[in-house]
């Protein structure tokens, strides 16, 4: 009996096989899911597009080269437009979400069972929703311009600014707070002289971060017609005029490379 | 030499006669004052300039605040009835998008991931994996959508494509970082086993990467359904042409619809990947 035991020698594993069962089990799930989606995407798929694909890419990307330079001169005050509508966005939506961050933290709301869900949906409902969907609305709402596209960008960042400041008010050292409250201080006077100093590097760091993004963000909304340089990206791509739409997509990267620049130094002499 | 005691009471007025201030204020965020007063400065000035070249047409935004109540009214009232089968059939695409691109994407991605990593990778693969994620960082989605539009045809292969991409800059940026701060010494463990390459990496580098790369694939998943939302108003497919076509012709109560469909999507989800990132972790 002892021979026959020893005869198959136990091989390590990195499993059990319970675990390895289960591994087993959520592979297939996971591959039974992902084929039966891509046979929903591809029976919506013209095909015979696709395999002319790299003719038209060829084609596209002939057209493309070389930009049209001299059409810059019609892309600063977008460029401009752009810059403030990130920048305004920014500022607008940091107005709004510091009140909401102080209202979602545990240790500073008011009160943990009804104002703290309610910023929290605040902030889950403004983070679900893209800004080219707020834009979208808001273009629907007052109008075509750079001030739907403000507002837009500003509603979209209450949720990012107001989740990361109200983690960075939950992991605050409560020592500080407290001896500033021994003192005597009052309510407001703890608020400004022990909490804010410790989240203030945190604070401008998001901001920075948040500034960054939507410069990002704010090149694609005149798409739907919310200002800035998509307006121009737009319009060239409904004319097919291919090498303006070059000229705009460099200066886009150009400004994506310069606010990153901006705000990693920014981060960098803060941190 | 003798040092002369002093007594106590001459200390007193001692401490007396220097001046003390009466009040405090808290040492400025910025020490330099010419550096701290030029920004402030610079802040005015641009706001100046920017507010003054804003065009803000009162009486538009006027006429919209009746629309804007109606969309109001709308979220508070919202139709899911009315467009149901487009709804149901735009947020079913949406997902099916959302979960072939992610797939794809993460697919991809692990191999870049590891080419990115300046701890395992050769240079050449190093910089030919940095580029390919550099390259799919600095463009938006929604560029990428028209472009991919244009070459692809309309259809939700172009918003796959796009999400797929998408997701390539965000998940091989953040594993190849990851890979690069892993514990040396476990990996070096399983070498010195006499493991062969493949075995290295699947054994000693592999088990520590992967609670992130379990929870930045959930997160992935998160930011590709919000996103399919967004590809479709260039025509890729998902849930945003519907949403497009409900602004288009102010059907805010179907719109607020599908908007509060996508929040609880999108909280749901967030739920979830919590639960799943406490059980790896």
């Amino acid at each position: 009996m002892a021979e026959t035991l020893s005869s198959t020698p136990k091989v390590w594993q990195l499993r059990n096989r319970n675990q390895q069962l289960l591994s087993w089990f959520i592979w297939l799930l996971g591959t039974a899911l992902f084929v039966y989606c891509w046979q929903i995407v591809s029976e919506s798929t013209t095909w015979f597009f696709v395999w002319d694909a790299p003719r038209i890419a060829a084609d596209i990307g002939g057209r493309m080269i070389p930009p049209r330079w001299s059409y810059i001169n019609e892309l600063w005050e977008p460029l401009w437009d752009t810059l403030n509508i990130a920048t305004i966005g920014t500022m607008m939506a940091i107005v709004m979400a510091i009140p909401i961050a102080f209202l979602a933290a545990k240790n500073t709301t008011p009160s943990t069972k009804f104002v703290r869900p309610l910023a929290l949906l605040v902030i889950v409902s403004s983070r679900s929703i893209n800004s080219l969907i707020w834009s979208l609305l808001l273009v629907s709402i007052i109008g075509p311009g750079v001030v739907a596209g403000i507002v837009a960008i500003s509603l979209r960042s209450i949720g990012f600014i107001a989740k990361l400041l109200y983690e960075a008010i939950e992991e605050i050292d409560k020592n500080q707070v407290e001896a500033i409250s021994a003192t005597g201080a009052s309510g407001l006077q703890t608020l400004v002289f022990g909490i804010v100093p410790q989240i203030l590097p945190a604070f401008a760091g998001i901001t920075v971060f948040r500034w960054d993004i939507n410069i990002r963000e704010s090149t694609v909304l005149g798409l739907v017609g919310a200002g800035g340089i998509g307006l121009q990206l737009n319009a060239s791509l409904n004319v097919l005029a291919w090498p303006q739409v070059t000229l705009i997509l460099i200066l886009i990267l150009m400004a994506v490379i310069f606010s990153e620049w901006i705000s990693a130094k920014v981060r960098h002499a803060i941190i | 030499m003798s040092i002369e005691p002093t007594s106590p009471n001459s200390r007193v007025s001692e401490l007396q006669s220097v001046a003390l201030p009466e009040s405090w204020s808290p040492p400025p965020l910025i020490k330099n004052p010419l550096l701290r007063w030029a920004l402030l400065l610079g802040i005015v000035l641009y706001l100046y300039l920017s507010v003054g070249s804003l065009e803000i047409n009162w009486s538009r935004i006027y006429a919209g605040l009746d629309r804007g109540a109606k969309f109001v009214y709308g979220f508070m009232n919202p139709n899911f009835a009315g467009r149901w089968t487009d709804i149901s059939e735009g947020m079913i695409e949406s997902l099916v998008m959302t979960v072939t691109s992610t797939a794809i994407g993460i697919a991809i991605s692990i191999p870049i991931g590891f080419g990115a990593a300046s701890n395992l990778a050769p240079l050449p693969v190093y910089l030919f994996c940095r580029g390919i994620i550099a390259l799919s960082r600095s463009f938006q989605e929604i560029i990428v959508a028209i472009l991919f539009v244009a070459i692809f045809g309309f259809g939700p292969l172009a918003g796959v494509l796009t999400l797929s991409f998408a997701t390539i800059g965000f998940l091989s940026k953040l594993l190849a970082e990851d890979i690069e701060s892993i514990d040396r010494s476990q990996a070096e463990a399983v070498k010195a086993t006499g493991a062969p390459w493949w075995q290295w990496i699947n054994f000693g580098i592999q088990p520590q990467i992967m609670p992130r790369l379990i929870g930045l694939s959930l997160y992935r998943l998160d930011i590709n359904f919000r996103e399919s939302a967004v590809v479709g108003l260039v025509g890729a497919g998902g849930i945003g042409a519907t949403l497009n076509t409900a602004f288009d012709r102010y059907e805010y109560d179907t719109a607020a619809a599908i908007l509060i469909l996508i929040i609880g999507i999108v909280m749901l989800s967030e739920y979830i990947s919590g639960y799943i990132r406490a059980g790896v972790q």
